[in-house]
């Protein structure tokens, strides 16, 4: 065998552990329901769960509860399969988060509380995302 | 009135942008032809098409300017990313803080280096050219903004757009169809900063480089030119490698410096879209010189340029379709173009791969194997390991994209990005790091091509023994415990031990060959630096009291930050802090101003100064002064004094932003091994809506000298006496003012308040005093003369406190040395090698290799 057949064999091996080692560490995203199941099956890694905030019958946001130093907020999410779900945020309420049409919650469950260790938001396209205010 | 020729101007400039770059291009195309008659045909004609392409792209750039410089408000992106406060910098670089505008930043790249190709390459300019032109086609369509009638197909988003057509259902222009608003949205607060001004264009100059080596590389295959072009490809690889990563970093420097993002690097996609074709980039010029010095790696450099060049392609999709939506932080929001993105990075990829795959077997190849004692070998392992780095990270970050693609096929995409982004790729990155520091150390001692085991084993004892006795030392004094921190430290020492023993060879002989070894040096020094700030750093605010800070946060930020009372010192190992209080920013004036010497006005740019300010005995204004000043920068002055008593103040900063919440900005103490960097992580009354919050007031009926008790303080009436000078006070010779001392026993020392009962023109007046220590204000309400009493209303409030972390950072500053380091090295190969090619265009033999 040649050095470069070896050298190339090594690489391969190399690129293949990679995608190994990304597909062993990717999460995933799942709803409320399989969340809490993968915790309930001792599943300790964090997941996505996609949603929306919930809303009113006029479209406005409702079940957002800032803590009283307005450091961490809980708010109602519903997710892809319409099940309602309290997630808790250590963070103060993003900018723009009551505007977002999608929200992606990374976390786990604790009890009954979806705990977010992140908030990726998904805002409108940027042609309805403001209004304008007279002044 | 809205000012529709400037809109309409600049849209037109976009169009004639486009056709003339497609027409620049396909003549460009006849114009290379072999046949000399019909090229010489052509090439006026190409050329001319190119030059009414450069002249549109400046005068786009030039009537978007004016519309943001003029204040036309009418327009969207104006309104979108400006406002009349702007200062002129970032009037500047409010021209590319949206999509349209960064397009128009590359497009505007793009086209001066069109016009250096033209100017430097004799042979090469009809080839190169097209491609060129093949591009800007593509890159203007982005900001074309034309709908095609019948099929209703919108091409690119323009910036002229006016307000009116995209608010179209708005009630304000159903009402009057010129209504245009006083003042912009304004740029973003975050971005006002002078990195705003210098990061983008150096990030794109370095986007718009990697297409010169490209489309050097394409017109070679074409032109079955296979080996000809790395010569005049090779400074621009060097020119594109030091743009693009002095953009990387400088992006780095100011989230760390700045905004606070925890670091230099997070590994977000739209961080990585940028590094994965550096990587390449770097591996691609390796090949080459390894090409130019022994005729091998031809065809790595081959699929290594085109690779780069895609990658920034697939990087601009990424970042700019919305397939990153909710896996990145700071991606654009989607415009619309994803198709039109697609279709400019297929195209690209198709054609440069087919030219590639049909040229393939007529590419010179190497006969021989290389050599393990060969430079080159070791170039070829070192631009592999890179190549790697860029793997492994790619692969991640197209997660989204995979999603994507089974989602197409009907599959359902479930795969998130790992959940911690930075454990998860630093971990593995680590490990190719080491062996990149081992290859550049190594590789440099093959400078004489021929070297054998014994010469190697000369070379290299010395950077051994030298290599082991620094890392023991640094791994001492460091405490450094890690098995893989400590494999790092040792391959970047040897890094930059044996790079440094062929530099001071390399400065005695020739320094021009110099630029490997420094720039070598530099990426050692980067690993070393980056191991110990992320790997060591340490939150030194660590909070004893036992009390929480909060009661529903987590346990973290309760142990990890301290709170500091106003004027209260606190220890924190190993220093004292005392918090100071707020401070502004005034345009004019150097350091920080009292924030209770400046009182707001209607327009809350300007305030009005409450005392004269005086900075180092030059008087910058006097008391009544109007001044400006930035009312959204909230800085916080916290004085320290060190374990050695050395004093200084740091001024970590809040910026109110009520459009995307409030943003805390470090504030840095520089040491030389490291940095103490500290910033916010509350502050109680910022919003405006957020008044302070007094107390009912409490009456106090007390005598000379009784004792009583304020918020639990034990509080002496000390004396009351009239005022002799009340002129001082601003009353009138007639008036009559009484003063009252009142001494309160605080926990850290005694107070005085001195609070006024005036009787101005037979008015009563009070002036209360403020305590802003306690939190407490006085008012003297009442004398009693018959009973010899006072009275006394007290209001309590919260003091006024912060809540601070402070994270000790080693070695920062060797990344940033490093940084510069790798530069300098970069900048010296660019002067060898352009040098290299101009004397050879000048002797006439620009065609060989």
């Amino acid at each position: 065998m040649k050095k470069s057949h070896i050298f190339l064999l090594v690489v391969i091996a190399i690129a293949v552990s990679v995608v190994i080692s990304t597909a062993g560490d990717a999460s995933s995203y799942v709803n409320f329901k399989t969340a809490k199941e993968m915790k309930q099956n001792g599943d300790d890694n964090m997941v996505h769960v996609v949603g929306e905030l919930k809303k009113d019958g006029q479209g406005k946001v409702v079940g957002i509860k800032p803590s009283n130093d307005r450091l961490s907020f809980s708010f109602i999410m519903v997710d892809d399969s319409q099940q309602e779900q309290l997630v808790f945020y250590k963070e103060p309420v993003p900018a723009d988060f009551t505007k977002s049409e999608k929200v992606v919650v990374i976390g786990n469950y604790y009890n009954e509380t979806f705990v977010a260790d992140k908030i990726l938001l998904k805002c409108p396209s940027k042609y309805e995302e403001t209004e304008i205010k007279p002044l | 009135m809205v000012h529709s020729f400037v809109g309409n101007l600049g849209h037109l400039m976009i169009i004639i942008a486009f056709v003339s770059s497609a027409s620049a291009a396909i003549s460009y195309f006849l114009s290379s032809s072999d046949n000399p008659l019909k090229a010489g045909q052509w090439q006026l004609f190409a050329r001319t098409s190119y030059f009414i392409h450069a002249a549109a792209v400046f005068a786009t750039v030039f009537c978007l300017f004016h519309i943001i410089t003029n204040y036309y408000y009418e327009y969207h992106y104006a309104w979108k990313v400006s406002d009349r406060n702007l200062s002129n910098i970032y009037k500047i670089s409010s021209l590319w803080q949206d999509q349209e505008g960064s397009f128009l930043l590359w497009i505007f790249w793009n086209v001066v280096l069109g016009l250096v190709i033209i100017f430097t390459n004799r042979y090469w300019e009809a080839p190169v050219m097209t491609i060129f032109a093949l591009v800007q086609a593509f890159l203007t369509s982005m900001i074309l903004g034309v709908v095609i009638p019948g099929i209703n197909l919108k091409i690119g988003s323009d910036p002229f757009i006016l307000l009116r057509d995209v608010f179209h259902n708005d009630e304000i222009f159903r009402l009057n169809p010129n209504f245009v608003p006083a003042d912009g949205t304004g740029l973003n607060p975050l971005l006002q900063n002078y990195w705003m001004a210098i990061h983008p264009p150096t990030l794109f100059l370095g986007f718009s480089t990697t297409l010169v080596p490209f489309a050097f590389c394409l017109a070679g295959l074409w032109k079955k030119r296979y080996t000809e072009w790395i010569r005049p490809a090779l400074p621009w690889s060097l020119v594109s490698a030091l743009a693009l990563g002095t953009g990387i970093l400088m992006g780095g420097y100011w989230a760390y410096e700045t905004l606070n993002f925890g670091g230099f690097w997070n590994w977000d996609p739209v961080e990585n879209a940028s590094f994965v074709p550096w990587l390449t980039l770097v591996a691609s010029y390796h090949t080459m010189i390894s090409y130019r010095n022994s005729s091998t790696a031809l065809k790595a450099s081959v699929i290594l340029i085109v690779a780069t060049f895609i990658l920034i392609l697939y990087s601009t999709f990424l970042t700019r379709s919305g397939v990153l939506g909710d896996a990145s932080v700071h991606s654009f929001t989607d415009l619309g173009l994803s198709g039109q993105l697609l279709i400019y990075l297929l195209t690209f990829l198709v054609l440069s791969v087919s030219l590639v795959i049909f040229r393939w077997k007529d590419l010179p190849k190497s006969a021989k194997e290389v050599s393990t004692y060969s430079r080159e070998f070791w170039i070829f392992m070192g631009a592999t390991t890179l190549c790697l780095m860029a793997f492994q990270v790619i692969v991640a970050t197209s997660i989204p994209v995979f999603n994507e693609i089974i989602e197409f096929f009907g599959g359902i995409g479930n795969i998130a990005i790992p959940s911690d982004q930075v454990a998860f790729y630093s971990s593995k990155q680590l490990w190719f790091a080491i062996f990149l520091a081992l290859f550049s150390g190594t590789g440099q001692f093959f400078w004489w091509k021929k070297i054998d085991k014994e010469k190697l084993k000369a070379a290299l004892t010395y950077p051994f023994i030298i290599t082991l006795i620094l890392t023991g030392i640094v791994i001492i004094f460091g405490k450094v415990k890690e098995f893989s921190y400590i494999l790092l430290l040792t391959a970047s020492i040897y890094s930059v031990v044996a790079n440094s023993s062929i530099l001071i060879k390399l400065v005695k002989n020739n320094i021009n060959l110099a630029g490997g070894a420094i720039a070598h040096i530099g990426i050692a020094l980067m690993l070393i630096g980056i191991l110990f700030s992320t790997g060591y750093s340490k939150v030194v605010s660590l909070n004893k009291s036992g009390f929480k800070i909060f009661a529903d946060v987590e346990e973290e930020f309760n142990l990890e930050n301290i709170v500091l009372f106003l004027n209260q010192s606190y220890r924190m190992e190993p220093y004292d802090l005392t918090y100071k209080g707020r401070r502004l920013d005034v345009k004019g004036i150097p350091g920080y101003v009292d924030y209770n010497n400046l009182a707001p006005t209607e327009d809350r740019t300007r305030a009005i100064a409450l005392e004269d300010i005086n900075i180092n005995g030059k008087a910058y204004a006097k008391k009544g002064d109007t001044v400006k000043i930035h009312p959204e920068n909230v800085y916080f002055q916290v004085d320290y004094i060190d374990e050695k008593g050395r004093n200084f103040s740091l001024y970590p900063r809040i910026q109110i932003n009520e459009n995307m919440g409030n943003v805390a900005s470090p504030d840095i103490k520089k040491y030389f091994a490291k940095d103490l960097y500290t910033h916010l992580n509350y502050a109680p009354y910022l919003n405006p809506e957020e008044e302070i919050e007094w107390s009912d007031p409490e009456s106090h009926t007390v005598k000379l000298g009784e004792r009583f008790f304020i918020n639990d303080f034990v509080t002496i009436l000390d004396k009351v006496e009239r005022v002799e000078d009340v002129v001082a006070l601003g009353l009138n010779e007639s008036d009559l003012a009484v003063r009252a001392s009142i001494s309160i026993f605080g926990n850290d020392g005694t107070y005085t308040v001195e609070p006024l009962y005036v009787i101005r023109d037979r008015m009563l007046g009070r002036i209360p005093e403020t305590l802003q220590e306690l939190g407490i204000q006085i008012v003297f309400t009442k004398i009693h003369p018959s009973t010899n009493e006072f009275t006394f209303e007290v209001r309590t409030t919260q003091r006024d406190f912060i809540v601070l972390k402070a994270i000790q950072k080693p070695g920062i500053n060797v990344l940033w040395t490093g940084t510069l380091v790798m530069m300098l090295g970069f900048i010296i190969a660019i002067r060898r090698r352009y040098l290299e090619f101009i004397t050879m265009r000048n002797k006439g033999t620009e065609l060989r290799s």
